[in-house]
């Protein structure tokens, strides 16, 4: 029997993350070529909707329901992940690279002691049939092609955004498979205590479609209710340089860059920011570039696909209007 | 009670220093600008800030790397912490993350330790796995992107917040732990002068293959999971379309551009 591709299935209130659907269909392609079933990993408590729907993407949902599994516990997921991994021997282990999984699967590997590519930009199938991952270094001043020929699985983390969303054909036909969390309590030292999220109608940087993202131009915190505005009508995520956030204007959570998110949006919107180095290496994966400077000579133009030299607020207004005609139009 | 904290700490390039692709995909040519890696900065702080909180305690740092890695040392020493080991041997030459957590922790273990602090991850590679990875290896818990420590070493407990997408995590955890320190934990601090001085005399121990107990096939690429087929250039974005004329007519064209050129809205 040849071993699985398994994806893992990260949820959150009920709805399965964008990125983890980006990469049920990258798994699902690479079982194809490898000619095996791809199965989905989901762990959580009172899940059957969730299992039903990843049944349209996999071949097979391992499915952990249990009180145990309902909020994220490293040494708990480790455990039952690593266990059924070691019946299973899967060929590959795949997920987004999100916070969860940065934690979580880098534990798995050590455990099962194989190799982990993390941020991968591509990942395709060596004629052996091996995983070679594509990820970036230097902050992406290069790429560099790795292959784990060592150890099993070969475990890869992938940019969200890298890879396009599934389609959905017909009914779920994949097959559920109801696992028991067989955990050693000994071996589980973290205790969660809280999870704090503000509620938030957009997606997370890491996952946006489109990124508006305010730089020490915007002056002020109280100016970020442009970008905020600019952000409702493109349905964008709104982001901060260091800048922003060292002065306090925006929380870290929003920083993009080097010391904050790596992104890859299909539209990144770069107003007031000069583009130095360490912001340019975590947007500079997106697919398109807006930006929006009044200094000609601001190294963001650099990386742009398209440039307005302007006063951002002179510019910013008169861009929300012209975008909120378009959709009046519809 | 006192507090000992180790601190995982890496030198990297500085993100301003040129990387460049070597032709045929062999390597890379790395500029000679070297730091001490951003992450690993709030790590060492944060060791600091803790022994100073309790009024005793040790704060060791560990690197491997080789001679050129004693710069970062130093800067830690500069910064406060009481002493630097640097693990060194040919046989290191080549590792990837796990051989890499392999040799720390060989080198850890048999240490008396309540804390071991590193940064979220490394600037060059920037995977963030020898942290947790380490941790393994000691069969002790880790957590990543902390960003605030409450440590109470009578008790022997530590309280955790940890970044997540749009939130934070708060967990409780026995010692000891390993935490890997992401930005927001706290603001590193510039090495007085009398620190730099302290920290040019200071003696770097130094610990080969054979004195942290590993084999040669443990260690390095022999020990290595991970193999490198070849480096590649980044992909060149095409040069920036500059919209001319008023901000009302440029706008207007940039919505055009976008709606129909690009398709992204």
């Amino acid at each position: 029997m040849a071993s699985e591709v398994w994806v893992f299935a990260e949820h959150q209130d009920g709805v399965i993350r964008k990125t983890s659907l980006e990469i049920l269909g990258k798994g699902r392609e690479l079982a194809g070529h490898l000619g095996v079933e791809m199965a989905a990993l989901l762990l959580g408590s009172g899940v059957d909707n969730l299992a039903q729907q990843l049944a349209a993407y996999a071949d097979k949902v391992y499915q952990w329901d249990d009180p145990l599994v309902r909020q994220y516990n490293m040494e708990v997921y480790l455990q039952a992940i690593a266990n059924q991994a070691e019946k299973e021997r899967p060929h590959l282990i795949l997920a987004g690279a999100t916070s969860l999984a940065r934690d979580l699967f880098p534990r798995v590997a050590g455990r099962l002691k194989t190799g982990i590519a993390v941020d991968c930009l591509s990942l395709e199938l060596g004629e052996d049939g091996f995983l070679v991952a594509r990820r970036p270094l230097f902050g992406g001043k290069a790429l560099v092609d790795v292959v784990c020929c060592h150890g099993r699985p070969q475990i890869a983390l992938a940019r969200p955004n890298t890879f396009p969303l599934p389609d959905v054909q017909g009914s779920p036909k994949g097959k559920i498979v109801l696992l028991g969390v067989e955990v050693d309590t000994e071996k589980v030292k973290l205790e969660n205590l809280e999870v704090v999220r503000s509620v938030r109608e957009r997606l997370d940087l890491i996952e946006a479609e489109i990124i508006v993202t305010g730089g020490s131009g915007m002056k002020t915190a109280e100016n970020f209710s442009l970008l905020e505005d600019l952000a409702e009508i493109l349905g964008a995520t709104v982001g901060a340089t260091r800048g922003v956030v060292d002065s306090g204007w925006r929380p870290h959570d929003d920083q993009v860059g080097k010391s904050g998110k790596t992104v890859s949006p299909k539209l990144y919107v770069a107003v007031g920011l000069s583009g130095a180095i360490h912001h340019v290496m975590g947007m500079d994966t997106s697919k398109v570039v807006v930006a929006i400077n009044k200094d000609p000579r601001a190294p963001i133009f650099q990386y742009a696909d398209y440039g307005i030299q302007g006063d951002l607020f002179e510019v910013l207004p008169l861009l929300i209007e012209e975008l909120k005609k378009g959709q009046g139009k519809g | 009670m006192a507090a000992n904290i180790l601190v995982l700490i890496k030198q990297v390039p500085d993100s301003e220093a040129m990387v460049q692709v070597q032709a045929d995909g062999s390597g890379v040519e790395i500029e000679d600008r070297y730091t001490l890696n951003f992450f690993d900065s709030l790590a060492v702080e944060e060791a600091l800030r803790i022994k100073e909180h309790q009024g005793s305690g040790t704060v060791t740092i560990i690197t491997l790397g080789t001679q050129k890695s004693i710069e970062a040392l130093r800067t830690a020493i500069a910064m406060g912490a009481d002493e630097a080991i640097l693990l060194e041997d040919p046989a290191f030459a080549g590792g990837d993350g796990y051989a890499t957590a392999k040799a720390l922790a060989a080198a850890i273990k048999g240490k008396e330790y309540d804390v071991i602090l590193c940064g979220r991850e490394a600037f060059d590679d920037s995977s963030g796995i020898v942290g947790p990875l380490v941790a393994e290896f000691l069969g002790i818990p880790h957590i990543t992107s902390v960003i605030k420590i409450d440590l109470s070493p009578e008790e022997q407990v530590v309280i955790v917040e940890r970044e997540i997408e749009g939130g934070k995590e708060i967990i409780k955890t026995p010692l000891p732990v390993l935490l890997a320190a992401q930005k927001g934990l706290n603001e590193p601090r510039v090495p007085p002068v009398m620190g730099v001085m302290k920290a040019m005399r200071v003696e770097i121990k130094k610990l080969d293959l054979a004195a942290i107990g590993l084999s040669q096939t443990e260690a390095g690429k022999a020990g290595s999971l991970e193999e490198i087929l070849r480096y590649h250039r980044p992909p060149v974005r095409s040069p920036v379309t500059m919209i001319q004329g008023t901000a009302a007519d440029a706008v207007k064209q940039l919505v055009i551009y976008l709606r129909e050129e690009a398709k992204v809205i």
